[in-house]
């Protein structure tokens, strides 16, 4: 499949899907970067991302739900625009990881793996993130934040508003 | 972004470009960099595998294996193409030192990397991150492009007939792919499950041809010892434990961080002066001292101890990844044991029983116990699965997660204890995980 027949992702993802494949020796390999960057598109691994990115791998449906379904990363249902990612694991517990992390559910009023109902946000409680000598950290998409007590989460998330409002950064 | 710290007694060596501005590559190359590259053209492969064993480099990855030695396993003739590949997919906790390196110095790690490949015959490397690191990921690629830009990478090195490439990528959210065998699984864009061994990389590894596979950190090392030459970093360590470490100090410390240090540096000195001491001036309880899944170890055991491979291996623990967790005595190590497993019971792959079954055993018993509902025959019991884990499974995820939990029940088994018969946790507020 080249950029200019049909693809469900941008004619930009569709190009880096085109270069990707050709740079490794087997093309299978370009398949958990294609994942990535198509979820990073799209939000999920829908149906018809998983279907395009089969095709372009000659791969089965299946095999690339297989590989997709191992890695932690990977989803096959919409997380909020902003995905909220609290460590708690040793190094970000003992400095007050669950403290953070019960913030963020009082204030976004949702718990692990939730939604709010207008979707800019979702949040969970993850694994290391490898951070520990700044902990307790968290990663909202791919940022991360360092260093945090409590009183860090309601500015982090007025923040990541003001961008999906349209009102520049953080 | 990333705090960098200081302390006096730091040596160094792999960090001491870190904050300069490096990721740029004319940066670089004033402050030195691509020098050992056009040295070991010079001298050649042979000579590049033997300075590395002189060195005393050991893999900063977890093992230590002795680098050197690791690339001459490689076998001179193959007729499948080799190949070298860098596990940046640092995710044990407690660990975050490659995270500075491929912040600060990607050109360390695209460098370190060529000089592996000329060593070892391949023409091509891949440098893998894990999946968090994306922004890591983005600078990785930046300095890859410019070392393309500037003649580095490609054909004709520097005026050689050496012809290298680089390709980079990041996996997608699994611990067990820092494994060796299961990274190439991951890179060949399968499930990041561990082959069985033999046959070892180094004769059959991804893509079926010879690879060396070397941690980030090692990998960023190579530069600093050809430039150096090698009795020089070896004489920064102990014996047998060439150069420096990136410790990673983590925990209940003053001043935690990313420290370089010598090997062999006493771990008690790491913690009160390099550290700052115990937060809040309280008391010592316990030290991982290398990512969560070495054995912790007592205040009373630290008092001599110094860290390189040998000395904490003779302490009953591991080096390990370097990452040091520091635990004050307001903790229960009843929590940290039961967060350490459930981080197991998470991560593993389940390809083999002992470790998913093992790994969901120990956490089911560990949280019944934390909660008050554990009997005297739930300490054994779990004693009894992590023995029956320790050297049954097909990679060291299972040892990893059964080790640290023998040591805590070993150690603190008073505290199990006072666990018992419905009690609750003197420390904890943390009961419920809701990782799954």
């Amino acid at each position: 499949m080249s950029a200019e027949t049909m693809s469900i992702f941008s004619p930009q993802l569709a190009a880096r899907f085109d270069a990707l494949v050709e740079k490794y020796p087997v093309k299978r390999s370009a398949l958990i970067p294609m994942m990535l960057y198509a979820q990073d598109e799209i939000g999920y691994l829908s149906d018809a991302a998983i279907a395009e990115i089969a095709e372009r791998l000659s791969l089965t449906q299946l095999d690339v739900r297989n590989v997709a379904s191992y890695y932690s990363m990977l989803r096959f249902k919409p997380a909020g625009k902003f995905n909220v990612q609290v460590c708690t694991n040793i190094s970000c517990m003992l400095r007050g990881a669950y403290e953070v992390f019960e913030r963020f559910q009082e204030e976004l009023g949702v718990g692990h793996k939730g939604v709010t109902k207008d979707g800019v946000f979702s949040l969970e409680e993850v694994e290391c993130i490898g951070a520990c000598c700044w902990a307790p950290a968290i990663q909202v998409n791919y940022d991360f934040h360092d260093e945090l007590t409590p009183d860090h989460v309601p500015g982090i998330i007025a923040g990541y508003r003001g961008q999906a409002n349209g009102r520049g950064g953080r | 972004m990333p705090r960098l710290v200081s302390h006096p007694d730091e040596v160094k060596i792999v960090t001491r470009r870190f904050g300069m501005g490096a990721t740029d590559i004319n940066k670089y190359v004033e402050l030195g960099g691509y020098q050992a590259l056009a040295k070991c053209l010079a001298q050649g492969p042979e000579w590049t595998i033997n300075e590395m064993k002189a060195s005393n480099l050991r893999g900063r990855g977890g093992a230590g294996f002795p680098t050197g030695l690791k690339w001459s396993f490689v076998p001179k003739q193959s007729p499948k193409p080799k190949y070298v590949l860098v596990n940046g997919d640092e995710s044990e906790p407690g660990t975050c030192k490659d995270h500075l390196i491929f912040l600060h110095d990607p050109h360390a790690v695209i460098e370190g990397t060529m000089i592996a490949g000329l060593a070892i015959g391949a023409k091509v490397g891949f440098i893998y991150l894990r999946g968090e690191y994306r922004y890591l990921l983005e600078i990785m690629e930046r300095a890859v492009a410019d070392a393309y830009a500037k003649g580095i990478l490609g054909k004709n090195i520097l005026g050689s007939d050496f012809e290298f490439n680089v390709i980079t990528q990041t996996g997608a959210g699994a611990y067990e792919v820092g494994e060796e065998s299961a990274l190439m699984e991951s890179l060949e864009g399968k499930r990041g499950v561990p082959r069985i061994k033999p046959p070892f990389p180094a004769v059959v590894g991804l893509y079926g041809g010879p690879t060396v596979i070397n941690n980030a950190e090692t990998i960023a090392t190579v530069p600093h010892v050809i430039s150096m030459g090698a009795a020089e970093y070896a004489a920064v360590g102990t014996e047998r434990n060439g150069g420096t470490r990136l410790f990673g100090l983590s925990g209940h410390v003053e001043r935690p961080g990313v420290y370089e240090l010598p090997m062999g540096y006493n771990l008690k000195k790491m913690i009160y002066e390099v550290g700052g001491g115990i937060r809040g001036g309280r008391k010592l309880k316990a030290v991982v001292p290398g990512g969560s899944s070495t054995p912790v170890l007592l205040p009373e055991e630290i008092e001599n101890l110094g860290m390189d491979f040998d000395q904490v291996g003779k302490a009953g623990s591991m080096l390990g990844s370097g990452g040091v967790v520091v635990i004050d005595d307001q903790t229960c190590i009843v929590e940290f044991a039961l967060r350490t497993i459930s981080f197991y019971q998470h991560e593993s792959c389940g390809w083999c029983i002992p470790c998913r079954e093992g790994t969901d055993w120990l956490k089911k018993s560990l949280t019944r116990f934390h909660a008050g509902f554990g009997t005297e025959k739930d300490i054994d019991n779990i004693r009894y699965i992590a023995e029956n884990m320790m050297g049954r499974t097909f990679c060291p995820l299972g040892d990893a997660a059964a080790m640290p939990t023998l040591g805590f029940v070993k150690k603190f088994r008073k505290e199990f204890e006072d666990h018992l018969n419905g009690k609750p946790c003197p420390f904890a507020k943390h009961v419920e995980l809701a990782v799954v």
